[in-house]
């Protein structure tokens, strides 16, 4: 898993809440046997006119011009900006593979559904639970300030805005540590390797029925 | 020593570690594989350079996407054709058992491990599918995981979870003839609803448990999911060693003699406490018809489409009958169909089909139904019907007789529902679409669906059994 440290990034407003995991990520492109190349479906339905099918070309379809991923100012955005229960509805992890092929890096919201939250990280993502408040004012300054950016830094838990402001973040001590190390969970477990191996020997032994292999 | 319950005594013996944070590392004994849910998994296996753990533990089997008749054509859809042919080339490529489509051992990954004997009593299992519960009847540990965990256990063997709560569904008395598990599992739902088991391992006991086939309890856990538990749990007894015995890869001689002795450790403690326990007397238990869009909207076959008497749900229940094109106050018996479909890993056992074909006998499909199918659970079952002569039963009556897989159980093959049509089915989940864009589903027993094909409508099955 990829390393997270800090990110400085061009912020992309989505004005809503509930925004479900099948919006993010359609199910006809669950068929998809791979975890890369769903960046040019991300949020389908919203960011094009016609319907999407996976494996398709993207490139000549109708946009929605509307969509705030389609307005040249947010071209390259890498934190995601929103409102409350971002990633509700089905647990697919597709959701989080498509906003980190997209470019997200980093998403912003009042609050998150639990699973999708935990994908997150088990993909090198960092979602961050700010007050409905702050997530006001964000919303304000990418309004009024063309090409608005923010740095977010994981180690001293700070997100510091152009103006100089500093917004501190909260987050689990283990998730942190996971990210700061690119450490994903089986990296994690692997940490563990002699006591599973020791684990496993005696189980196996114990029970050696279980050592009947299927071939 | 304190008493522990069945669960207690599976998680112990499978703990690694404890995390500070109050998780476990548990030891996984079997991974089950399906085309679905596992790319990914590969594909982050290779990215990171990383080996299976234990390539003996994991075993593969397409189903979801398979087609179930015309099979010598190859698959026709290229999206599913590649999600099967990636799953023979991850598993080839690391040396992992997979029964392929030619295979006659493919079938339903739930209805597999158990025929196979890959299944074992007192095992850790998992798979990348919620449905993984349906193991639990024979006394393991089993729950469905997401796919990052389906990478996770191919490489380290483990999975760090937080430990569930203990809940005792206990249904005493005798079930009534006529009357199955499905029947019980679905009085069971309706009455705790799909989130009555949110947080706990759900063990089932009492007489009427006791006295079911392995089939029926594997239909009792299967759909214990649908309750919001995501692992069903079921004693060890005699019926599940006499089940186990004998299958391809259940232990033989000596190694045989050491499973069973443990084997019949695996039960609860009489004084063992559970979290909470909820009792049903099974000689109230009707048959069961799903009339809306969540598993817990069901009735007994004499009932009516009911009235919403929840006001927090009411929003929900009039959706689901909008969308089920019901009206409150309609008697059960009322509601007619389009399709009837006997399959999924609840209903496909051969013991299913024995039901269904012991009421179909000599009797005809309904002339208002457009498509009556049997998809047989795995290869050995649909041989073993063959074999007892129950596909000429079902073909006889006008039913079709297909290869086994999951079909119109989801949909992701060709076997669906057209929009507004009406479907009789064995399966597990009516939500909105499940069968097929704008299918309307309604869940029963393999006898019930069987009834209602003869009768193109609800009908109580329990008649048939009379004289
Ligand atoms: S039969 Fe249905 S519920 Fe069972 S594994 Fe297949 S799709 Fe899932």
């Amino acid at each position: 898993m990829q390393k997270f440290t800090s990110l400085t990034g061009l912020v992309a407003p989505l004005d809503r809440s509930n925004v479900d995991t099948d919006a993010i990520i359609p199910k006809q492109f669950l068929k998809s046997i791979k975890r890369s190349g769903f960046g040019p479906y991300l949020f389908d339905e919203w960011r094009y006119l016609d319907h999407g099918e996976p494996g398709q070309d993207c490139s000549n379809r109708p946009l929605n011009t509307d969509f705030v991923l389609n307005q040249d100012e947010y071209k390259g955005a890498s934190v995601l900006l929103t409102r409350s229960n971002f990633g509700c509805g089905s647990s697919r992890e597709h959701a989080p593979w498509a906003l980190l092929d997209y470019g997200f890096q980093v998403i912003l919201a009042e609050s998150f559904a639990d699973i999708f939250y935990s994908n997150c990280f088990k993909n090198g993502m960092l979602p961050i639970v700010l007050p409905a408040d702050e997530i006001g004012e964000l919303f304000q300054a990418t309004h009024n300030n063309q090409g608005f950016s923010l740095n977010v830094d994981l180690q001293t838990q700070k997100i510091t805005l152009p103006s100089g402001k500093e917004i501190e973040f909260e987050l689990d001590e283990y998730r942190k540590y996971c990210l700061l190390n690119g450490l994903d969970e089986i990296g994690q477990t692997l940490s563990y390797k002699e006591e599973i191996q020791a684990f496993e020997k005696k189980h196996l032994e114990k029970y050696s029925w279980l050592m009947h292999e299927v071939h | 020593m304190s008493a522990k319950t069945l669960y207690d005594k599976l998680w112990e013996t499978h703990e690694v570690r404890r995390n500070d944070d109050g998780t476990s590392l548990l030891y996984i004994d079997r991974q089950l594989i399906h085309e679905v849910t596992s790319p990914q998994a590969f594909e982050g296996l290779r990215m990171n350079q990383r080996a299976p753990w234990r390539t003996g533990a994991n075993v593969a089997v397409p189903d979801h996407n398979i087609p179930t008749k015309d099979r010598e054509k190859g698959i026709e859809d290229p999206v599913s054709k590649l999600q099967i042919d990636t799953l023979a080339s991850n598993t080839r490529n690391l040396g992992i058992t997979n029964f392929d489509m030619s295979d006659p051992r493919q079938g339903i990954v739930h209805v597999i491990g158990p025929e196979q004997g890959i299944t074992l009593p007192g095992m850790t299992i998992v798979c990348g599918d919620s449905h993984t519960s349906t193991h639990g009847a024979l006394g393991a540990l089993a729950f469905g995981i997401g796919t990052s965990e389906v990478e996770h256990v191919l490489a380290t063997q483990c999975l760090v979870q937080a430990k569930s709560k203990n809940m005792l569904v206990r249904v005493d008395g005798k079930l009534r003839r006529g009357v199955s598990a499905k029947d019980l599992i679905l009085a069971i739902i309706g009455q705790i609803g799909t989130a009555g088991g949110t947080g706990y391992a759900i063990e089932f006991g009492g007489e009427a448990i006791r006295d079911m086939s392995m089939e029926g309890r594997m239909t009792v856990c299967n759909m214990t999911i649908e309750a919001g538990a995501r692992a069903g749990l079921i004693a060890v007894d005699q019926i599940t060693i006499n089940y186990v015995k004998g299958r391809n890869f259940a232990p033989a001689g000596k190694l045989w003699e050491a499973a069973k002795s443990y084997w019949q450790t695996l039960h609860s403690d009489d004084a063992a406490i559970y979290d909470k326990v909820i009792v049903f007397d099974a000689a109230e238990i009707k048959p069961m018809v799903s009339w809306g869009t969540s598993p817990e909207m069901v009735a007994p076959v004499d009932g009516i489409v009911p009235l919403s008497v929840d006001p927090a749900k009411t929003e929900q229940h009039n959706n689901a009958l909008k969308y089920m094109g019901l009206k409150p106050g309609m008697p059960i018996e009322d509601i007619t169909f389009d399709k009837v479909f006997i399959g999924s890993c609840t209903n496909s056992r051969i013991e299913d089909l024995r039901e269904a074909a012991r009421i179909i006998k000599g009797r005809k499909v309904a002339s208002s139904i457009s498509l009556a199918m049997v998809v047989p659970g795995s290869g050995p079952v649909k041989a073993q019907a063959e074999a007892e002569g129950l596909d000429k039963i079902f073909l006889n009556a006008g039913f079709e007789w297909r290869e086994p897989g999951c079909s119109m159980c989801l949909a992701m093959n060709a076997d669906r529902l057209e929009p507004g049509e009406r479907c009789a089915s064995t399966s597990n989940r009516n939500f909105e679409g499940r069968q097929g864009q704008g299918g309307r589903t309604h869940l029963l027993s393999p006898a019930m669906a069987a009834a209602a094909a003869i009768e193109g409508h609800i009908t109580d099955v329990t008649k048939y059994y009379e004289a």
